[in-house]
Protein backbone atom coordinates (compact mmCIF):
# COMPACT_ATOMS: atom_id res chain seq x y z
CA UNK A 1 0.00 0.00 0.00
CA UNK A 2 1.26 3.45 -0.87
CA UNK A 3 1.73 5.71 2.13
CA UNK A 4 -0.66 8.58 2.59
CA UNK A 5 0.17 11.95 4.10
CA UNK A 6 -2.89 13.66 5.57
CA UNK A 7 -2.94 17.16 7.06
CA UNK A 8 -5.50 17.83 9.81
CA UNK A 9 -6.43 21.49 9.65
CA UNK A 10 -9.21 23.98 10.40
CA UNK A 11 -8.25 27.61 10.01
CA UNK A 12 -9.69 28.52 13.41
CA UNK A 13 -7.91 27.50 16.58
CA UNK A 14 -9.39 25.43 19.37
CA UNK A 15 -11.77 23.34 17.30
CA UNK A 16 -10.09 19.99 17.89
CA UNK A 17 -7.30 19.50 15.34
CA UNK A 18 -4.82 18.05 17.81
CA UNK A 19 -7.37 15.77 19.47
CA UNK A 20 -8.54 14.57 16.07
CA UNK A 21 -5.00 13.99 14.82
CA UNK A 22 -4.08 11.97 17.91
CA UNK A 23 -7.21 9.86 18.07
CA UNK A 24 -7.59 9.18 14.36
CA UNK A 25 -3.89 8.24 14.23
CA UNK A 26 -4.41 5.85 17.17
CA UNK A 27 -7.51 4.33 15.59
CA UNK A 28 -5.66 3.79 12.31
CA UNK A 29 -2.82 2.14 14.25
CA UNK A 30 -5.26 -0.12 16.11
CA UNK A 31 -6.51 -1.25 12.70
CA UNK A 32 -3.00 -2.57 12.05
CA UNK A 33 -1.49 0.33 10.13
CA UNK A 34 1.88 1.83 10.99
CA UNK A 35 1.09 5.44 11.75
CA UNK A 36 3.08 8.54 12.68
CA UNK A 37 1.46 11.78 13.85
CA UNK A 38 3.57 14.88 13.27
CA UNK A 39 3.16 18.01 15.38
CA UNK A 40 3.13 20.80 12.80
CA UNK A 41 2.66 23.58 15.33
CA UNK A 42 6.21 24.86 15.87
CA UNK A 43 6.40 26.93 19.06
CA UNK A 44 2.98 25.89 20.37
CA UNK A 45 3.29 22.14 20.44
CA UNK A 46 0.52 20.12 22.06
CA UNK A 47 0.31 16.81 20.30
CA UNK A 48 2.86 15.52 22.83
CA UNK A 49 0.68 16.26 25.87
CA UNK A 50 -2.52 15.06 24.24
CA UNK A 51 -0.80 11.76 23.40
CA UNK A 52 0.85 11.55 26.82
CA UNK A 53 4.40 11.66 25.46
CA UNK A 54 5.59 15.04 26.75
CA UNK A 55 8.19 13.48 29.05
CA UNK A 56 9.77 11.39 26.35
CA UNK A 57 10.92 14.06 23.90
CA UNK A 58 14.66 14.11 23.30
CA UNK A 59 14.89 15.34 19.74
CA UNK A 60 12.33 17.18 17.62
CA UNK A 61 11.38 17.60 13.99
CA UNK A 62 13.44 20.80 13.96
CA UNK A 63 16.54 18.98 15.27
CA UNK A 64 16.14 16.44 12.49
CA UNK A 65 15.72 19.16 9.85
CA UNK A 66 18.79 20.97 11.14
CA UNK A 67 20.84 17.78 11.15
CA UNK A 68 21.25 17.55 14.94
CA UNK A 69 19.80 14.03 14.78
CA UNK A 70 18.43 11.52 12.32
CA UNK A 71 14.71 11.71 11.61
CA UNK A 72 14.00 8.34 13.20
CA UNK A 73 15.71 9.45 16.42
CA UNK A 74 13.11 12.19 16.83
CA UNK A 75 10.16 9.83 16.34
CA UNK A 76 8.67 8.49 19.61
CA UNK A 77 6.89 5.16 19.84
CA UNK A 78 3.59 5.04 21.73
CA UNK A 79 3.81 2.53 24.57
CA UNK A 80 0.09 1.84 24.75
CA UNK A 81 -0.95 1.64 21.11
CA UNK A 82 1.06 -0.66 18.91
CA UNK A 83 2.18 0.76 15.55
CA UNK A 84 1.57 4.35 16.70
CA UNK A 85 4.36 6.93 16.62
CA UNK A 86 4.65 10.66 17.18
CA UNK A 87 7.09 13.20 15.79
CA UNK A 88 7.23 16.21 18.13
CA UNK A 89 8.18 19.71 17.10
CA UNK A 90 10.22 22.33 18.93
CA UNK A 91 8.58 24.47 21.59
CA UNK A 92 11.26 27.16 21.77
CA UNK A 93 11.27 27.99 18.06
CA UNK A 94 8.97 29.77 15.62
CA UNK A 95 7.21 28.88 12.39
CA UNK A 96 10.12 30.06 10.25
CA UNK A 97 12.33 27.28 11.64
CA UNK A 98 10.86 25.13 8.83
CA UNK A 99 10.30 25.65 5.12
CA UNK A 100 7.62 23.97 3.00
CA UNK A 101 10.31 22.09 1.07
CA UNK A 102 11.78 20.72 4.29
CA UNK A 103 8.35 19.45 5.33
CA UNK A 104 7.91 17.80 1.94
CA UNK A 105 11.28 16.08 2.40
CA UNK A 106 10.41 14.92 5.92
CA UNK A 107 7.06 13.52 4.79
CA UNK A 108 8.67 11.74 1.87
CA UNK A 109 11.28 10.15 4.10
CA UNK A 110 8.57 8.97 6.51
CA UNK A 111 6.60 7.44 3.63
CA UNK A 112 9.27 4.73 3.46
CA UNK A 113 8.39 3.47 6.94
CA UNK A 114 4.77 4.39 7.63
CA UNK A 115 1.38 3.64 6.09
CA UNK A 116 -0.16 6.87 7.35
CA UNK A 117 1.48 10.18 8.19
CA UNK A 118 -0.91 12.62 9.89
CA UNK A 119 0.18 16.22 10.25
CA UNK A 120 -1.39 18.30 13.02
CA UNK A 121 -1.61 21.78 11.51
CA UNK A 122 -1.45 25.04 13.48
CA UNK A 123 -4.35 27.49 13.39
CA UNK A 124 -4.19 30.29 10.87
CA UNK A 125 -3.50 30.53 7.16
CA UNK A 126 0.08 31.76 7.29
CA UNK A 127 3.48 30.06 7.23
CA UNK A 128 2.61 27.43 9.84
CA UNK A 129 -0.35 26.23 7.80
CA UNK A 130 1.59 26.30 4.56
CA UNK A 131 4.43 24.27 6.08
CA UNK A 132 2.11 21.71 7.64
CA UNK A 133 0.13 21.28 4.44
CA UNK A 134 3.11 21.28 2.08
CA UNK A 135 3.95 17.59 2.32
CA UNK A 136 0.36 16.33 2.46
CA UNK A 137 -1.56 14.55 -0.28
CA UNK A 138 -4.95 15.00 1.29
CA UNK A 139 -6.68 16.90 4.11
CA UNK A 140 -9.11 16.48 6.96
CA UNK A 141 -10.78 19.78 7.82
CA UNK A 142 -12.13 20.01 11.36
CA UNK A 143 -14.94 22.44 12.09
CA UNK A 144 -17.33 22.95 14.97
CA UNK A 145 -20.94 23.95 14.22
CA UNK A 146 -20.25 27.63 14.93
CA UNK A 147 -20.24 30.52 12.49
CA UNK A 148 -16.62 31.50 13.10
CA UNK A 149 -15.34 27.97 12.70
CA UNK A 150 -17.37 27.21 9.57
CA UNK A 151 -16.35 30.46 7.93
CA UNK A 152 -12.67 29.79 8.63
CA UNK A 153 -13.09 26.22 7.38
CA UNK A 154 -14.39 27.60 4.10
CA UNK A 155 -11.30 29.76 3.76
CA UNK A 156 -8.97 26.86 4.52
CA UNK A 157 -10.80 24.62 2.04
CA UNK A 158 -10.21 27.23 -0.66
CA UNK A 159 -6.50 27.31 0.13
CA UNK A 160 -6.24 23.51 0.23
CA UNK A 161 -8.00 23.30 -3.14
CA UNK A 162 -5.53 25.82 -4.56
CA UNK A 163 -2.72 23.59 -3.23
CA UNK A 164 -4.39 20.67 -5.05
CA UNK A 165 -4.87 18.52 -1.95
CA UNK A 166 -7.33 15.72 -2.67
CA UNK A 167 -9.51 14.49 -1.17
CA UNK A 168 -10.41 17.28 1.26
CA UNK A 169 -12.94 15.94 3.73
CA UNK A 170 -14.83 17.44 6.62
CA UNK A 171 -15.09 16.44 10.27
CA UNK A 172 -17.79 18.20 12.25
CA UNK A 173 -16.68 18.23 15.86
CA UNK A 174 -18.27 19.08 19.18
CA UNK A 175 -21.85 18.55 18.10
CA UNK A 176 -24.39 19.12 20.85
CA UNK A 177 -27.47 17.07 20.18
CA UNK A 178 -29.64 19.00 22.58
CA UNK A 179 -28.85 22.33 20.94
CA UNK A 180 -29.29 21.02 17.39
CA UNK A 181 -32.57 19.47 18.48
CA UNK A 182 -34.01 22.77 19.59
CA UNK A 183 -32.68 24.59 16.55
CA UNK A 184 -29.97 26.53 18.34
CA UNK A 185 -26.98 24.89 16.67
CA UNK A 186 -26.09 24.31 13.05
CA UNK A 187 -26.79 20.71 12.12
CA UNK A 188 -24.26 18.64 10.17
CA UNK A 189 -26.42 18.95 7.05
CA UNK A 190 -26.41 22.74 7.45
CA UNK A 191 -22.61 22.81 7.66
CA UNK A 192 -22.37 20.56 4.60
CA UNK A 193 -24.77 22.81 2.68
CA UNK A 194 -22.62 25.82 3.41
CA UNK A 195 -19.21 24.25 2.79
CA UNK A 196 -20.09 21.85 -0.03
CA UNK A 197 -17.39 19.27 0.68
CA UNK A 198 -17.56 15.58 1.58
CA UNK A 199 -18.16 14.57 5.17
CA UNK A 200 -15.91 11.98 6.78
CA UNK A 201 -17.02 12.17 10.38
CA UNK A 202 -19.20 13.64 13.09
CA UNK A 203 -17.95 13.87 16.65
CA UNK A 204 -20.31 14.55 19.53
CA UNK A 205 -19.38 16.98 22.27
CA UNK A 206 -18.10 14.41 24.75
CA UNK A 207 -16.55 14.94 28.17
CA UNK A 208 -14.38 11.91 27.50
CA UNK A 209 -12.34 14.06 25.09
CA UNK A 210 -11.36 16.39 27.93
CA UNK A 211 -10.66 13.64 30.45
CA UNK A 212 -8.62 11.79 27.84
CA UNK A 213 -6.48 14.87 27.22
CA UNK A 214 -6.21 15.42 30.99
CA UNK A 215 -4.69 11.99 31.45
CA UNK A 216 -2.79 11.81 28.17
CA UNK A 217 -4.45 8.47 27.42
CA UNK A 218 -5.98 8.39 23.98
CA UNK A 219 -9.72 7.79 23.70
CA UNK A 220 -9.48 4.90 21.32
CA UNK A 221 -7.53 2.90 23.87
CA UNK A 222 -10.33 3.14 26.43
CA UNK A 223 -13.13 2.94 23.84
CA UNK A 224 -16.82 2.91 24.49
CA UNK A 225 -17.43 6.67 24.64
CA UNK A 226 -19.44 8.25 21.81
CA UNK A 227 -16.41 10.27 20.70
CA UNK A 228 -14.15 7.23 20.56
CA UNK A 229 -16.66 5.47 18.32
CA UNK A 230 -16.70 8.56 16.13
CA UNK A 231 -12.89 8.55 15.81
CA UNK A 232 -12.89 4.84 14.98
CA UNK A 233 -15.46 5.43 12.25
CA UNK A 234 -13.39 8.26 10.82
CA UNK A 235 -10.27 6.10 10.77
CA UNK A 236 -12.17 3.30 9.03
CA UNK A 237 -13.45 5.73 6.40
CA UNK A 238 -9.96 7.17 5.92
CA UNK A 239 -8.79 3.60 5.31
CA UNK A 240 -11.46 3.25 2.62
CA UNK A 241 -14.05 1.27 4.53
CA UNK A 242 -17.64 2.09 3.78
CA UNK A 243 -18.97 2.95 7.23
CA UNK A 244 -22.47 4.36 6.78
CA UNK A 245 -23.50 7.68 8.27
CA UNK A 246 -26.76 6.89 9.91
CA UNK A 247 -29.62 8.84 8.35
CA UNK A 248 -27.43 11.53 6.91
CA UNK A 249 -29.49 12.20 3.82
CA UNK A 250 -29.14 15.87 3.05
CA UNK A 251 -32.77 16.63 2.53
CA UNK A 252 -33.07 20.36 1.98
CA UNK A 253 -36.43 20.67 3.63
CA UNK A 254 -35.40 18.44 6.49
CA UNK A 255 -37.21 19.37 9.63
CA UNK A 256 -36.25 19.03 13.20
CA UNK A 257 -36.89 15.29 13.31
CA UNK A 258 -34.53 14.69 10.46
CA UNK A 259 -31.86 16.59 12.33
CA UNK A 260 -32.35 14.55 15.46
CA UNK A 261 -31.96 11.34 13.50
CA UNK A 262 -28.90 12.79 11.82
CA UNK A 263 -27.28 13.26 15.19
CA UNK A 264 -27.38 9.60 16.11
CA UNK A 265 -25.12 8.52 13.30
CA UNK A 266 -21.77 10.08 14.05
CA UNK B 1 -23.78 35.55 -16.08
CA UNK B 2 -25.41 34.46 -12.90
CA UNK B 3 -26.79 37.94 -12.60
CA UNK B 4 -28.49 37.70 -15.97
CA UNK B 5 -29.79 34.21 -15.34
CA UNK B 6 -31.40 35.48 -12.20
CA UNK B 7 -32.84 38.56 -13.83
CA UNK B 8 -36.26 37.00 -13.66
CA UNK B 9 -36.01 37.32 -9.92
CA UNK B 10 -36.04 41.05 -10.35
CA UNK B 11 -39.76 41.03 -10.86
CA UNK B 12 -40.44 38.68 -8.02
CA UNK B 13 -41.88 39.81 -4.78
CA UNK B 14 -39.83 39.83 -1.62
CA UNK B 15 -38.32 36.55 -0.52
CA UNK B 16 -39.55 34.85 2.57
CA UNK B 17 -37.81 35.91 5.72
CA UNK B 18 -36.24 33.31 7.97
CA UNK B 19 -37.77 32.57 11.31
CA UNK B 20 -36.20 33.02 14.69
CA UNK B 21 -34.13 29.92 15.58
CA UNK B 22 -30.51 30.86 16.09
CA UNK B 23 -29.32 27.81 14.16
CA UNK B 24 -31.19 29.07 11.09
CA UNK B 25 -29.81 32.56 11.60
CA UNK B 26 -26.32 31.07 11.79
CA UNK B 27 -26.83 29.29 8.49
CA UNK B 28 -28.17 32.28 6.60
CA UNK B 29 -25.56 34.65 8.00
CA UNK B 30 -22.78 32.21 7.23
CA UNK B 31 -23.99 31.60 3.70
CA UNK B 32 -23.87 35.33 3.02
CA UNK B 33 -20.53 35.93 4.75
CA UNK B 34 -18.92 33.05 2.86
CA UNK B 35 -20.41 34.22 -0.42
CA UNK B 36 -18.71 37.58 0.11
CA UNK B 37 -15.46 35.89 1.20
CA UNK B 38 -15.33 33.63 -1.84
CA UNK B 39 -16.19 36.21 -4.44
CA UNK B 40 -14.21 38.95 -2.77
CA UNK B 41 -17.06 41.36 -3.37
CA UNK B 42 -17.43 43.67 -0.40
CA UNK B 43 -20.78 44.66 1.04
CA UNK B 44 -19.92 48.21 -0.07
CA UNK B 45 -19.58 47.13 -3.68
CA UNK B 46 -22.93 45.36 -3.45
CA UNK B 47 -24.43 48.59 -2.17
CA UNK B 48 -23.02 50.52 -5.15
CA UNK B 49 -24.39 47.90 -7.54
CA UNK B 50 -27.71 48.17 -5.84
CA UNK B 51 -27.89 51.91 -6.51
CA UNK B 52 -26.91 51.47 -10.15
CA UNK B 53 -29.38 48.63 -10.72
CA UNK B 54 -32.17 50.66 -9.14
CA UNK B 55 -31.42 53.54 -11.51
CA UNK B 56 -31.71 51.23 -14.50
CA UNK B 57 -34.89 49.50 -13.35
CA UNK B 58 -36.49 52.87 -12.60
CA UNK B 59 -36.31 53.71 -16.28
CA UNK B 60 -38.77 50.90 -16.93
CA UNK B 61 -40.85 50.51 -13.84
CA UNK B 62 -41.91 52.12 -10.61
CA UNK B 63 -40.36 50.13 -7.84
CA UNK B 64 -40.55 49.99 -4.08
CA UNK B 65 -37.05 51.15 -3.24
CA UNK B 66 -37.50 50.53 0.47
CA UNK B 67 -37.98 46.79 0.01
CA UNK B 68 -35.29 45.87 -2.47
CA UNK B 69 -33.10 42.90 -1.57
CA UNK B 70 -29.85 42.30 -3.39
CA UNK B 71 -27.45 39.64 -2.17
CA UNK B 72 -25.05 36.96 -3.17
CA UNK B 73 -26.51 33.51 -2.69
CA UNK B 74 -25.15 30.02 -2.95
CA UNK B 75 -26.89 28.36 -5.88
CA UNK B 76 -26.64 24.74 -4.82
CA UNK B 77 -27.88 23.32 -8.10
CA UNK B 78 -24.73 24.35 -9.94
CA UNK B 79 -22.32 25.22 -7.15
CA UNK B 80 -21.95 28.85 -8.20
CA UNK B 81 -22.78 32.02 -6.41
CA UNK B 82 -25.65 33.99 -7.78
CA UNK B 83 -26.41 37.64 -7.38
CA UNK B 84 -30.07 37.49 -6.49
CA UNK B 85 -32.25 40.56 -6.48
CA UNK B 86 -35.78 40.91 -5.28
CA UNK B 87 -37.27 44.20 -6.43
CA UNK B 88 -40.96 44.84 -5.76
CA UNK B 89 -42.49 46.41 -8.89
CA UNK B 90 -45.35 48.85 -8.31
CA UNK B 91 -46.13 49.63 -11.94
CA UNK B 92 -44.45 48.99 -15.28
CA UNK B 93 -44.00 52.14 -17.36
CA UNK B 94 -45.65 52.11 -20.79
CA UNK B 95 -43.01 54.06 -22.64
CA UNK B 96 -39.89 51.96 -22.38
CA UNK B 97 -36.69 53.78 -21.76
CA UNK B 98 -38.16 57.22 -21.21
CA UNK B 99 -37.37 58.98 -17.99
Amino acid sequence: MASRVIVVTSGKGGVGKTTTTANVAAALAEMGNKVVAIDGDVGLRNLDVVMGMENRIVYTLIDAIEGACRLNQAVIRDKRVENLYMLPTAQSRTKDAVTPQQMIDVCNELRKDYDYILVDCPAGIEAGFKNAAAGADEALVVATPEVSSVRDADRIIGLLEAMEKSPIRLIVNRIRRDMVKRGDMLGVSDVLDVLAIDLIGMIPDDEAIITSANSGILLTASSGSPASRAFKNIAARVAGEDVPFMNLDSNESAGIFHRIKTMFGF
Amino acid sequence: MSFISNFSNLLGLGRMGRAGKSGDMAKSRLTLAIAHDRTDISPGTIENMRHDIIDVIKKYAEIDEEHIELDLENDKSNGYFALVASIPVMKVRRTRGSL
